[in-house]
């Protein structure tokens, strides 16, 4: 009990700063913004090409998912740049210090960090991801297969984005822990591509390769979830003809759900990280 | 080494000599890598115990976003200050550090002063068994100092141990009870104020003529202490007090006019540099090519 509401105290500390610095309402703007602009230039598109047959909603999709994955950078970015900050360098910097030698333990703060920080991303991808796949809806009549799905997916892979931020904080430097976060975001998405060339041409070392990234990171897992959940509803493109199926090779096209498997890793990453932060954390000199 | 209930403890040391983890030890921010220890009876880093334990780290940053009434708002919660207290705490702890026109103000506004003073009343909310400062006036001028004092009086007076960290001589001299010095990580002593100043010196002015018979000034002078001329003045160290007008009476029985008679306490700070000295008789300065097997503390 206890416990808990040192980590409710931590968490709740980390959304007023968050508040009190604009971060939220930044975020905020960003978001209307988008959702203005995003109505607006679906409209056009929707203008010249109406969205009715097969191709034109797989081509649609396409742009949607596009837009679905600049977001996703957003997040990511968002989420390594407010978590790496968070642990180690506001030990250094004295800010944590008066905190520490309060009754409190070191993974109290670290998980309640990652708590109030993993508010703010999910809050922010729910309400901006549904509030994107609203305007394109209304502009174009395109509504995806999982309309629902696709913003926690995209929540799902900021966390997993923050989780690894926040764990490197713990030890490195602001810059490069939140540099490695940024890599590492890079190579996955770059690995789940090569997972679906490996598909196609039936390579192993590809597919064997793409695994073992997933492995290491699985921030890929969530946004392969997210890609599936913006496509067009099942049998939409085998009723394309050859045209809608070339997107099929597309690297922003997932050709199925993420497995249940692959999720549950995903789940016991962030759990393993965040487990690892603690160690590293507790273990550090303050 | 051990801090008796109650006291104004200073603990001593130049730069480096490792007070500040000292103090991160005793609140289990740092682990100890030998030895061990225990903080109001519980072992050093129990969770638990930091409740009564207030804590002004010297290298003190608050939440610049936060006001000051905040951030002592923070700490309520943080060392679990029941809710119904914490707006009389935070009250008083303003009052107390001389912030209370300022407690709506963000801290990122505040002069690093003004912080310390923060700090401090950070440190006291709760009212702590325990108080650790650790350098509690490095960046206050000379009415803060003075404030300090009269907070760190007031501590005493209401029983609570004091923990102070600082390389400033004088304000250990005006407040602690005991001191322990520490070297490179070792203590080299630690002794009650009252014995570490009980030293008692005297400097006695004699004439120009007199002041030249340096056998005989010598002669009447050394059965009482020490003794050395300076000029026309005569020092006599390790003195008791009482004997002083026996000193005077040898010295005119002897033939010599004696001008003026002086105190010459030893200082803590010529105490601390002669401890110090007696830990390291290769001199300081030696310190870069030394080796810590070499180290005599």
């Amino acid at each position: 009990m206890s416990g808990l509401a040192s980590i409710l105290i931590v968490a709740r500390l980390t959304l007023r700063e968050a508040l009190r610095r604009r971060l939220l309402w930044v975020l905020v703007a960003l978001t209307v913004l988008m959702a203005v602009l995003t109505a607006w230039a679906f409209g056009r598109i929707n203008d010249v090409s109406p969205i009715r047959g097969p191709v034109e909603m797989a081509a649609v999709s396409q742009v949607l998912v596009m837009l679905a994955f600049m977001f996703s950078f957003v997040l990511a970015m968002t989420a390594v740049f407010a978590a790496s900050p968070a642990v180690g360098p506001e030990i250094e910097s004295g800010l944590l210090l008066a905190i520490l030698a309060r009754p409190i333990r070191r993974a109290e703060v670290l998980l309640g960090r990652w708590l109030g920080l993993a508010a703010i991303l999910v809050a922010y991808a729910v309400v901006a991801g549904y509030l994107e796949l609203a305007a394109v809806g209304l502009a174009t009549g395109y509504w995806p297969a999982d309309p629902w799905l696709a913003p926690p997916f995209l929540a799902a892979e900021a966390l997993v984005l923050l989780t690894l931020a926040l764990v490197m904080s713990t030890r490195a430097a602001s810059v490069a822990g939140g540099a490695v976060a940024v890599v590492g975001y890079g190579l996955a998405w770059m690995a789940g591509i090569l997972g679906g060339v490996g598909d196609i041409l039936n390579n192993d070392l590809l597919r064997a390769a793409s695994t073992l990234a997933r492995l290491i990171l699985p921030s890929d897992v969530p946004w392969r979830g997210a890609m599936f959940a913006l496509e067009p509803p099942a049998g939409v493109l085998d009723a394309g003809g050859v045209t809608a199926q070339a997107f099929r090779i597309s690297p922003f096209f997932a050709g199925s759900a993420p497995p249940a498997a692959w999720l549950g890793w995903s789940a016991l990453w962030v759990i393993g990280a965040l487990a690892l932060g603690i160690v590293l954390l507790r273990r550090r000199e303050v | 080494m051990s801090v008796p209930r109650g006291e104004v403890f200073g603990f001593l040391g130049p730069n480096g000599a490792g007070k500040t983890t000292a103090v991160k030890l005793l609140l289990g921010l740092s682990r100890p890598t030998a030895g061990q220890g225990s903080v109001l009876g519980a072992p050093l880093g129990d969770v638990a115990t930091r409740r009564r334990i207030g804590y002004l780290p010297e290298l003190f940053r608050y939440q610049g976003w936060m006001t000051a009434r905040e951030v002592l708002g923070l700490h309520c919660e943080l060392a679990r200050i029941p809710a119904s207290d914490r707006a009389g705490e935070i009250r008083a702890a303003l009052e107390l550090v001389g912030l209370t026109g300022r407690a709506d103000d963000r801290t990122e506004t505040f002069s690093k002063g003004m912080q310390q003073r923060l700090g401090l009343g950070v440190a006291l909310l709760g009212r702590p068994e325990l108080v650790l400062l650790d350098e509690p006036t490095s960046a206050l001028d000379p009415v803060g100092r003075q404030d300090v004092r009269g907070i760190i009086g007031s501590l005493r007076d209401r029983g609570t141990t004091v923990f102070l960290n600082s390389h400033l001589l004088t304000e250990v001299e005006r407040v602690c009870d005991r001191v322990a010095i520490v070297d490179r990580g070792r203590v080299v002593a630690q002794l009650g104020m009252a014995e570490l100043l009980r030293d008692f010196g005297v400097r006695v002015r004699l004439s120009p003529a007199d002041a030249g018979r340096n056998a005989a000034v010598l002669a009447a002078a050394t059965p009482f202490g020490p003794a050395r001329l300076e000029g026309e003045w005569l020092q006599v160290d390790e003195i008791a007090e009482p004997a002083v007008p026996e000193l005077v009476r040898a010295l005119v029985a002897a033939g010599m006019a004696v001008h003026a008679v002086v105190p010459a306490r030893q200082t803590l700070e010529e105490r601390f540099m002669s401890l110090l000295g007696a830990a390291n008789p290769n001199g300081r300065g030696e310190e870069a090519s030394g080796s810590p097997a070499e180290r005599t503390g």
